[in-house]
């Protein structure tokens, strides 16, 4: 009989499999006072070692399948397990307690688990289910047990009372169609992961679930919760329709994500990614980019005490330069401002950080710092198609100023038989409305323009972008904000230079339409946007986008500009 | 014996990552170091006692070390804080 249960929506998507039940293995153990306690220590320790080289390799495994951020788990976990106020508990226990290593361990992480769990945050709950899964992992090795079965040998929906972050790095990603958990809330590991692997998951479905028989016929619903048990005929249909139209149309964008984006009448735009990483890069060519419109160099420069050196930031480049190949990179000098502070250099405490010593402004005072990031780009870009963009440009005296950095770095290089990119084009990231205003100026000390639509509006509409109380007047599709973007355009053009957008604008499907009607060259967002952000640009005429272009920016208002937006077809 | 006064400014708070960091940064030195949060002590070497500090955002911690290198320890845990443990603002 179909049945419906109700959980909590963790990771959105719809999967239909035969249910896996997966139960916790039996790791009951006796308690009883010992005779030797130093021998019983000794125990511990040994059993918290292998757990330690256990979690070293599944957290490389995570690694590799969902990247380092998630992965991070279990750095916690080796940390917790190395922590020296558990080890010294669990020793006393022993020693002067007299208690037996299976007990001791087990006693002190389940207080350590009850006093997370009593903290108000959910957050602390999950760090309860982190200490409860070092401490089975411990007390298994220590009764010398086997891990529960995970093998999964068809294609399935896992269903748990609960899944330890160990438990689904084991689980074969291959034949896994979603997760289901009895506890757990929206940011539980296993939410967490689901996202990450793009699967569906529903958690907090209750005990209910763990009464299904394995390989009963199941619809999890990963947005709105739902779990329906042995769904008749009619369900089934719906749902399978549901998933496949969603699948299919994703699988046909992605089919045509490696060709290029050209409008029904025949212009062609281009769609590139912004990346911060190797692993960015690879996934911007899968997904069909052709090349990088953003790189973020941050990455290098914070999570450290000292700068990165020439040849550290020269190495991370040429990596993210060699997966591109021939493709255009346009890469963005160091970003940063009194909001982040680096340990190594002084940013001061400042009132008003988005609009103060930050970006190109802390570089050009910091002319030594700011070369070294110039030489080691003009290195790595030997052989590659480099473009360089100066971020938070307010005047061409700015411009003009890095310039002449980034000629002293290369003469200095060249000085010492170094070999440098050649045409490197040199252009600005267009987020200041300052620069938009005078972008006429610009022509003849730029080779291009990118707007940057996030600090754009931001600094237009007077709203610090993360302030919720004023969130309502943040909206790069304000007319304020696209007719700065149409005259950015219409500048770079008069003046023969290419205009590229790397704000979210860029990949928003609705604001496509607007963007090619203004003329944009370049389209630049997160890899996985990009074979829909080009299926959208493919079924658009230029000249209907032109009407759309002017009809918007005449509109004097952002809900009119989301009403006439909402009315036009695709 | 030393001690300083240095408040949470990152969003989460002194949990996760930044926990971590701060855990692993307090390990580097030979001294005792206790880190207070109201009525809450932990030993700042301690994951488990330092995520139960329960310091969120805005929090003081009061940071007191014993030992050869307290003075060093506690201008590393300073500068750990100050560097707002290299969490970039979204």
């Amino acid at each position: 009989m179909m049945k419906t249960i109700q959980g909590v929506g963790a990771s959105p998507g719809v999967a239909i499999g035969p249910a896996f039940l997966f139960q916790q293995e039996d790791l009951s153990y006796n308690s009883y006072s010992v005779a030797d306690p130093q021998a019983e220590l000794a125990r511990v320790r040994a059993a918290l070692q292998t757990a330690e080289i256990q979690l070293n390799a599944i957290y490389e495994k995570a690694v590799v399948e969902t990247g380092e951020s998630e992965a991070g788990i279990f750095e916690a976990h080796i940390q917790m397990l190395e922590d020296p106020e558990l080890v010294e508990t669990i020793q006393k226990s022993i020693e002067v307690d007299r208690m037996n290593a299976e007990k001791a361990l087990m006693d002190t992480c389940e207080h350590y688990a009850q006093t997370m769990e009593a903290m108000t945050d959910e957050y602390f709950r999950a760090r309860a289910a982190d200490i409860r899964d070092i401490a089975r992992r411990t007390l298994r090795i220590l009764l010398g047990k086997q891990m529960a079965d995970l093998s999964l040998h068809s294609p399935s929906l896992v269903f748990a009372y609960d899944l330890t972050p160990s438990d689904t790095v084991r689980l074969d990603k291959s034949m896994l169609l979603g997760f289901c958990t009895a506890e757990g809330g929206a940011t539980s590991h296993t939410a967490i992961l689901a996202k990450a692997l793009g699967l569906p998951a529903v958690v907090g479905a209750g005990p209910a679930i763990l009464d299904l028989i394995e390989g009963e016929t199941v619809i999890i619903n990963g947005r709105t919760g739902e779990i329906i048990v042995n769904p008749d005929e009619t369900t089934l249909k719906t749902y399978r329709q549901k998933m496949n139209s969603e699948k299919d149309l994703a699988a046909v964008e992605l089919s045509a994500a490696g060709s290029p984006a050209i409008t029904i009448d025949g212009l062609k735009v281009e769609v590139v990614a912004n990346v911060g990483s190797v692993a960015d890069s690879e996934k911007a060519i899968v997904n069909g980019a052709e090349g990088v419109g953003l790189l973020r160099t941050e990455f290098l420069y914070l999570e450290r005490q000292t700068a990165p050196n020439e040849d550290e930031q020269y190495d991370a480049y040429k990596a993210i330069f060699d997966v591109m190949g021939e493709r255009p990179v346009v890469i963005r000098t160091i970003d940063v401002g009194g909001d982040k502070e680096l340990p190594y250099i002084d940013l001061g405490h400042e009132d008003n950080p988005f609009l103060g010593w930050r970006a190109i402004r802390m570089c050009l005072d910091n002319p030594e710092f700011f070369k070294t990031q110039l030489r080691a780009i003009l290195r790595a870009s030997v052989g590659h198609d480099i473009r360089i963009m100066f971020p938070m440009i307010a005047a061409v005296s700015e411009v003009k100023k890095a310039r002449v950095l980034l000629e002293e770095s290369r003469n200095e290089l060249q000085a010492n038989g170094i070999v440098c990119g050649e045409k490197i084009q040199v252009g600005i990231m267009v987020e200041i409305p300052a620069a938009a205003i005078m972008a006429d100026k610009f022509i003849g000390v730029v080779d291009f323009f990118s707007i940057g639509t996030n600090d754009l509006t931001q600094y237009t509409m007077a709203v610090e972008r993360t302030n919720k109380k004023v969130a309502h007047l943040s909206n790069a599709l304000d007319p304020a904000v696209l007719r700065l973007i149409a005259k950015v355009i219409e500048e770079g053009h008069k003046g023969g230079v290419w205009v590229g957008m790397c704000g979210e604008l860029a990949g928003e499907p609705k604001a496509i339409p607007v963007l090619l009607g203004m003329g944009l060259d370049e389209f630049s967002m997160a890899p996985a946007l990009i074979p829909h952000a080009k299926a959208v640009i493919r079924k658009n005429r230029v000249t209907d986008c032109k009407q759309i272009a002017m009809d918007v920016l005449n509109l004097a208002s952002y809900a009119d500009v989301e009403a006439y937006l909402a009315k036009i077809k695709p | 014996m030393p001690e300083i006064i240095i408040t949470i400014k990152n969003k989460v708070g002194l949990h996760a990552r930044p926990a971590g960091l701060f855990v692993r940064e307090a390990g580097h030195y030979k001294s005792n170091i206790l880190a207070i949060c109201g009525e809450n002590k932990a030993n700042a070497k301690s994951i488990l006692a330092v995520l139960t500090l329960g310091a969120n955002q805005g929090s003081q911690i009061t940071i007191r070390a014993d030992g050869e290198d307290a003075e060093a320890a506690l201008q590393a845990l300073a500068a750990l804080n100050e560097s707002n443990y290299g969490e970039a603002e979204k």
